[in-house]
């Protein structure tokens, strides 16, 4: 069991042996100093669960030992030894932050209680901590794989952003993992222990998402057998995630904004206005703010949505992932299909390295589901990978770019053979040999 | 419940004080040898008290008392103990019941406070012979390096009041007898 730790600080040596002899039969790991300068140095290299410190020394005393104490570590339990004379003084200790005071010489009954109430304080602090600790550990983000700075960056704004009850507008292209951010959102916040009810917009037609978001009453419209609860009801006290929402027609934006602002709707057909507290969280792979310029999407609407928001990198900005991401998704899929773990070979690994994954981690995880299906059930090689032996170039590289390593790459092909390459590439050979100089290739 | 495997220890000096029953004397000798399982020989202490006798507190300095006793009648390869009938104080404490060194030779401990009528309590002697025991053996624990133990009815238990001497045994629990025998 861990030992409790005391700092005793009094001038008096009769009163540091009195205590230290006390302490030390109640097991405490006990230290003296004997006066504020030297307990403030003790201090400056080792923590004490408690701090007893007479008020009158000679030099600095124990009001002012108190306060600079409380600068250094406010969360130190300090317990004032006072003499009848001086309880006004203690009283002024206790505002500057005392744990406590006695009033010397004391009851062996009272320090015994005192200590007690200082220990479960300790461990009450102690507690706290670890709980504060927990809840700063971000829930439900196993799913977002990535050690690249973009990453922690991203992730960090979800745990600003989680506690709070503000709107927020995740973007990011197609297949990045929006609504899994959606998610880590709804988990960190204090609705978590409510619904995630998550729409998608651009899958259903105006009436329908109407009917999806405001729910309907029984013979509203042909088919409507029943009362059904909209999702913004479904969504009370919880979350929810309008993915696509860029999706949504005009009619749907005034909608959308009329119940985000009164937090009330009806259901279609229906006359009973009812009341959610939810809170939204859109995505879209569009630029909205493109969208309001263009007069396709309200400003209102977007002010209301975007009082947060939280960019999405694609794949091809954080390729220090991709090992992390193959290595995850492999796991995943082998032990779904029940199969042993594969690896991937490194040629393998340095295509997707080099591969651009215009649909992001979602064609990432695709291509490692289908290369385990069709692979040997070893190891995943380059020919398991639908990206054929070319590689894609990042749009951001320029036409010479282009031109330079596809040269390069047949050059490599036929083994530096000028004729052949020369004529495997349409070009005569001194042409060749002009690119060749003017973009520094070597064999 | 004698402890049979302690550690070898020559023998436990008990000196008292200006204490005058035999009786009592005897019992404190007879049972802390059958509790250390070792031999316990009681001495009769002539020293004169007065020099440790605080005339402001009206009490006497149990830190003096224990250095005295040190001093003049212990030795390496005996536990020595002081037992005393005079109110015992610490600078920082308004009374104690008893005290040692913590792994030391010497300890102090007084019956003064062990009797009912010190609380407004009508007397009742009988528990008195047991409680000065539980003092005795309790100091004596400190010297062979036991600190306060938390497990209900061990003699090791912190005492501020009677009450709570009367709640513990006048014997070790399992793990303070261990390390007692370690």
């Amino acid at each position: 069991m861990k030992k409790n730790s005391i700092l005793i600080v009094d001038d008096e040596a009769s009163v540091r042996d009195s205590l230290y002899n006390w302490f030390l039969e109640d097991g405490f790991e006990v230290s003296c100093a004997e006066d504020a300068s030297k307990a403030l140095k003790i201090l400056d290299h080792e923590h004490f669960d408690i701090i007893l410190a007479d008020i009158k020394m000679p030099g600095m005393d124990g009001l002012e030992l108190l306060r600079r104490i409380k600068q250094i570590i406010p969360d130190a339990i300090i317990i004032i030894i006072t003499a009848f004379a001086t309880v006004d003084t203690a009283v002024q200790a206790l505002k500057d932050g005392a744990f406590d005071y006695v009033t010397k010489p004391f009851d062996p009954d009272d320090l015994s209680h005192l200590i007690r109430n200082a220990l479960r304080q300790v461990s009450l602090q102690e507690e706290n901590e670890t709980l504060r600790e927990r809840v700063s550990v971000l829930e439900q983000v196993e799913d977002i794989i990535g050690e690249s700075e973009a990453v922690k960056k991203m992730l960090s704004e979800v745990e600003q952003v989680a506690q709070s009850n503000a709107s927020v507008i995740i973007t990011g292209e197609s297949g990045t993992g929006k609504e899994l951010i959606a998610k880590a959102i709804h988990a960190n916040s204090l609705r978590k222990f409510f619904p995630l009810v998550s729409v998608h917009c651009g899958a259903l037609t105006e009436s329908l998402l109407e009917s999806e978001l405001f729910g309907h009453e029984k013979g509203a419209f042909t088919g409507a057998v029943y009362t059904r609860k909209g999702r913004f009801e479904m969504a009370d006290n919880g979350t929810i995630f309008l993915d696509e929402i860029a999706t949504i027609s005009s009619k749907m934006q005034v909608e959308l904004l009329r119940v985000l602002e009164s937090k009330s709707f009806v259901r279609v057909g229906g006359n009973k206005t009812i009341t959610s507290d939810f809170r939204v969280i859109c995505a879209t792979n569009r630029d909205l703010k493109k969208m309001v310029n263009e007069g396709s999407f309200r400003e209102d609407l977007y002010y209301r949505l975007n009082v947060v928001n939280i960019n999405v990198p694609p794949l091809r900005e954080r390729k220090d992932d991709i090992p992390l991401l193959v290595n995850y998704f492999i796991g995943k899929y082998c032990k779904s299909m029940s199969r042993p773990i594969v690896t991937m070979d490194a040629t393998a690994m340095k295509r997707l390295e080099d591969y651009d994954f215009p649909g992001n981690v979602r064609e990432l995880e695709n291509i490692i589901e289908r290369a385990i299906v069709v692979g040997n059930g070893k190891e995943i090689k380059l020919r398991d990978l639908p990206l054929g032996k070319a590689v894609t170039i990042s749009k951001t590289e320029s036409l010479n770019d282009l031109e330079k390593q596809h040269i390069a790459q047949v050059l490599t092909k036929y083994g530096w053979n000028i004729s052949r390459a020369a004529q495997a590439l349409g070009i005569d050979r001194v042409t060749l040999y002009n690119k060749i100089k003017k973009y520094d290739l070597k064999q | 419940m004698a402890i049979n495997t302690m550690k070898p220890l020559n023998q436990i000096n008990l000196v008292s004080f200006g204490i005058t029953d035999k009786a009592l004397l005897e019992m404190l000798r007879s049972q802390t040898a059958r509790i250390f399982s070792c031999k316990v020989q009681h001495k009769e202490a002539r020293t004169e008290l007065g020099q440790f006798f605080d005339g402001a507190r009206r009490q006497y300095n149990a830190d003096s008392l224990l250095q005295m006793v040190h001093q003049n009648y212990s030795n390496e390869d005996a536990k020595t103990i002081g037992l005393f009938q005079v109110d015992l104080f610490i600078p920082i404490l308004t009374y104690i019941f008893g005290q040692a060194y913590l792994n030391g030779q010497t300890a102090v401990a007084s019956g003064y406070r062990l009797v009912d009528e010190r609380y407004g309590i009508k007397t009742n002697r009988q528990n008195y012979p047991e409680r000065f025991l539980k003092e005795v053996i309790h100091e004596l624990g400190h010297n062979f390096g036991l600190i306060h133990c938390r497990s209900v009815g061990c003699v090791m238990q912190a005492s501020t009041y009677v009450e709570d001497i009367d709640l513990k045994n006048a014997d070790f629990c399992p793990a303070c007898r261990l390390q007692l025998e370690h």
